[in-house]
């Protein structure tokens, strides 16, 4: 291969460098590749085997390291995607067995990406055609149903390593496309209409005094006259709008004194035109109108891209339920779409599932986090006979329930709730602004007024030209499009860190931080615990015991379950299972009583104590299986740490913020992550509350703490920082309550959106400055007639540039590349010719 | 001199033309991806692609 390929030390498919020990290799063309894990070793033979070992050639930054999935599981959730009534509010039905799907991808990180996914999709027999839109990450599939069926698309995506879900490209999405090709045609209508209008106002200008005559400049004045009419009319027609339904609401916003501005100048000049006296302005009134629709037009997109990346996060479709099949008879379940359920089903709701429907509980007893409903931030204890709300969150064990009321729209209505609270709470400082605007305005009309009547007094035939400068030239836009303009920008650039903002006050407190806590596991670790060893103690075989540990955490979406759930065991059935939290579970597998967990909690069984020789490892812990005679087996598990743990805890350092660590797991654990990290800070064998006191301690002292976690038991802490930001694969109530989701897993980004926010609030402060100033000097100098229209037009237009440019200055904000080689450069087409 | 009285209306009514293109343009997608046309040309590279898997 060629000489760009990734190090010895570095894994050849995700980048991350190899484990110690690790072999995991991929032979391409005869040349061994290492990888770090059997998913990115799956992923990389995967994309070889295909013949699309080109994108190795062409990528330009590394993928996210895939993770090892169970593929019939995983088969039978997108065979959901096959049912007509689930594809029905999202598949377009062509002639024949033609079917077109809208899709949204996710782990696209170059153009390399989507070069693969669509190569490799194009192979699928039956797929017609597919097309990825590079900026949205969206794509458009269209496939021959009588050859294949989606859910066959959606794993050949998974195969290489990306996901996929269908969306509803009905709702938002075609408004929004509508919005956008308004604003394109507008935005196009003003930036073709100033070119030209400034072409005939240039001369006008520039001519020696009578080297022009009349019937020329009367001709010059009715061509801009004619390019300035759709610029009005139809460009500017928002901001007349705006302003009309301000003044219906009795609310001074931006809109008045643009329109006022607009019209003013525009109703000026046509004026002129008709007589022939006086000045006309309609390079001005068309070069006004394209800035603030330019502006408007960046700010609509970026805003855009970020509720993209939280309508991919929610993954709405199909929200599915775990249904028992016979109950009480058999204990199989089934997944099925929410929309599918009746009425009676009896469903089985995990520990940090959404309960999907109204219902009654029949066994089990948990606790259900209804925040997102009711805003109630304190679980509410649930036993058998209690009612469960639709979108609540089951947080610390199983529990079955009887439906009780359908509607798709229970589940719906909770995650719509957060996606709304997101969008509609704006930051304290841009409301600030927003107010200000307004008084602003005020105090501009009044002043406009007052110029007006004493010119008027003074100079009758100059008062017109006056106060119409005095209008233009302190439009208020530098201020109002200060603060918004530095939002975006900075909301963008940490879209695209992988940082989504959920809440609005987020970034003006991320600025402030001084102090951040760190959970341990899932958030500093991978949070994956992996078998690591199967030490048998009693007379059962390993694969015996292997098998029954995997049925028993079978109901459990703990880390450790996912661990010791193994997908090619026998399926064994499981019988009374009792959560015990933080402690293990109970259940029975053919009549003998069984007990999974902490060693303490399996030794109450039997009342044997551990040989001694099993004493915890650091850095790994323990998980007992032992029936009422004794010790069955221990399994030794470890998890790893992230791999750039270590420098994000540097590089907060640097910034000067102090880093905790808080950890409900054993001290000697806790202990050796902090050491291995260089956090001196650090308390384990904590429980929420003592996180949560923890926490209120640190902000007693006046500190501003920033939470970072992942987990159910997180949530608290996480709704009681100043500013909580939760991992992407966490929980959903970690989410829910978490003002940032970090999507990627990579630490380091913590420390980039920290220095991003800082840099925000710093150009806020700038903007507004600029603002204060501008409007200082040009009131007064257009009160006094020194500035005429067009003057006053530059003046305000090159503000309100400025004021998004220094905006834009966010965008760039340097950050360090995590674990990555330099970007290479393209291969040329010619270098990619191996046969396959 | 007089030619500006030929050219101006010109102008004018190229300007409609080209605003007329530019319509055109959004309305039939050009603007819906801005990025993506830029990498898929250095990316269109001349190996054959496998033949279609049979089913």
């Amino acid at each position: 291969m060629k000489s760009h390929d990734t190090n010895s030390e570095q894994c050849f498919h995700c980048g991350l460098p190899l484990p110690t020990g690790a072999y995991y290799p991929v032979s391409i063309n005869d040349m061994r590749h290492e990888t770090c894990c059997h998913g990115c070793q799956a992923v990389a033979q995967m994309i070889v085997d295909s013949g699309n070992e080109g994108y190795y050639h062409h990528r330009t930054e590394f993928p996210a390291t895939a993770t090892v999935q169970d593929p019939e599981q995983i088969l039978r959730q997108l065979q959901l995607f096959d049912l007509p009534e689930i594809q029905r509010s999202f598949v377009k039905t062509g002639a024949g067995d033609v079917r077109e799907a809208a899709l949204i991808l996710e782990g696209i990180v170059c153009a390399a990406c989507i070069w693969l996914n669509e190569r490799h999709v194009m192979q699928l027999p039956g797929v017609l055609a597919i097309e990825i839109n590079y900026s949205t990450r969206r794509a458009r599939v269209q496939w021959d149903n009588s050859q294949t069926q989606l859910s066959e698309i959606l794993q050949a995506i998974r195969d290489m390593g990306y996901s996929a879900h269908p969306f509803d490209p009905f709702q938002q999405e075609q408004i929004f496309m509508r919005e956008r090709a308004l604003s394109q045609r507008r935005l196009a209508i003003a930036g073709l209409g100033m070119m030209q209008v400034m072409m005939y106002a240039i001369p006008v200008y520039v001519a020696d005094p009578g080297s022009m005559t009349w019937d020329i400049e009367a001709l010059m004045r009715w061509a801009s006259l004619m390019l300035t009419l759709p610029v009005v009319f139809y460009s500017a027609w928002p901001f007349f709008r705006g302003a009309w339904r301000d003044l219906l609401r009795r609310h001074l916003g931006m809109d008045v004194p643009v329109a006022l501005g607009i019209g003013a100048s525009f109703i000026a000049s046509l004026w002129a035109t008709f007589t022939h006296a006086g000045e006309v302005y309609f390079d001005s009134v068309t070069m006004f109108v394209f800035f603030l629709l330019a502006g408007r037009y960046l700010e609509m997109s970026v805003r855009r891209k970020s509720a993209a990346a939280v309508e991919a996060m929610v993954k709405l479709i199909p929200a599915v339920a775990t249904r028992f099949c016979d109950y009480p008879a058999q204990h199989t379940t089934e997944v099925v779409p929410v929309s599918q359920l009746a009425v009676g089903d009896v469903l089985l709701i995990k520990p940090g599932e959404v309960i999907p429907a109204d219902g009654l509980v029949l066994t089990g007893s948990s606790e259900a986090d209804e925040s997102l409903l009711t805003g109630e931030s304190i679980a509410l204890a649930k036993v058998a006979g209690d009612h469960l709300v639709g979108g609540a969150i089951n947080v610390s064990s199983p529990l079955q329930m009887r439906v009780e009321k359908v509607g798709a729209d229970t589940l719906h209505a909770g995650i719509v709730r957060l996606l709304d609270r997101a969008q509609a709470e704006k930051p304290k400082i841009a409301l600030l602004a927003d107010r200000v605007a307004s008084w602003f305005v005020l105090a501009l009309l009044v002043i406009a007024a007052a110029v007006a009547l004493t010119w008027i007094t003074v100079d009758a035939t100059r008062a017109f030209w006056i106060t119409v400068s005095v209008l233009v030239v302190t439009c208020p836009c530098a201020l109002g499009l200060a603060t918004p303009a530095a939002l975006t920008a900075a909301t963008g650039r940490l879209t695209r860190l992988g940082l989504l903002i959920t809440r609005g006050h987020a970034l003006e407190t991320l600025a402030k931080v001084t102090h951040v806590i760190f959970d341990k596991t899932g958030t500093l670790t991978h949070g994956r615990p992996e078998l690591l060893e199967t030490i048998v103690l009693g007379s059962c075989s390993m694969d015996r015991c292997r098998a029954m540990a995997s049925a028993l955490e079978a109901m459990s979406e703990h880390p450790i379950a996912c661990a010791l759930h193994d997908v090619e065991a026998p399926m064994l059935q499981v019988q009374n299972i009792i959560h015990q939290t933080g402690a293990g579970l109970e259940g029975a597998i053919e009549g003998q009583r069984l007990r999974l967990g902490s060693p303490e909690f399996v030794a109450e069984l039997h009342g044997q104590s551990l040989p001694s020789q099993f004493a915890l490892r650091d850095g790994q812990s323990m998980v007992a299986l032992g029936d009422e005679q004794g010790w069955l087996c221990i399994f030794i598990l470890g998890d790893q740490l992230r791999a750039d743990a270590h420098q994000a805890i540097e590089r907060l350092k640097l910034l000067g913020i102090e880093v905790s660590l808080l950890s409900g797991d054993g001290a000697p654990i806790v202990r050796h992550v902090a050491e291995r990290l260089g956090i001196t800070c650090f308390t384990a064998q904590l429980l929420p509350q003592g996180k949560l006191d923890r926490l209120r301690q640190l902000q007693q002292q006046g500190e501003i703490v920033a939470m970072v976690g992942d987990g159910v038991n997180d949530a608290p802490v996480l709704a009681a920082a100043q500013v909580s930001i939760a991992m992407g694969q966490g929980a959903e109530v970690a989410q829910a309550s978490a003002d940032m989701v970090m999507m990627t897993g990579q630490l380091v980004r913590l420390a980039d959106a920290i220095s991003v926010a800082r840099q925000t609030a710093r150009i806020i402060r700038q903007n507004l400055l600029w603002a204060v100033i501008y409007n200082l000097v040009a009131i007064p100098a257009a009160a006094f007639g020194l500035v005429t229209p067009w003057m006053a037009g530059l003046g305000m237009s090159f503000s309100s540039l400025l004021v998004v440019l220094n905006a834009l200055r966010l965008r760039q904000v340097k950050y360090e590349r995590v674990n990555m080689l330099s970007p290479r450069p393209l291969a040329p087409a010619t270098l990619v010719t191996e046969g396959h | 001199m007089e030619i500006l009285f030929v050219l101006i209306p010109v102008s004018v009514v190229i300007v409609l033309i080209i605003g007329g293109l530019f319509l055109w343009a959004v309305k039939s997608g050009q603007f819906e991806d801005m990025e993506g046309p830029a990498h898929r040309i250095l990316m269109d590279d001349d190996t054959p692609t496998q033949p279609k898997r049979v089913q």
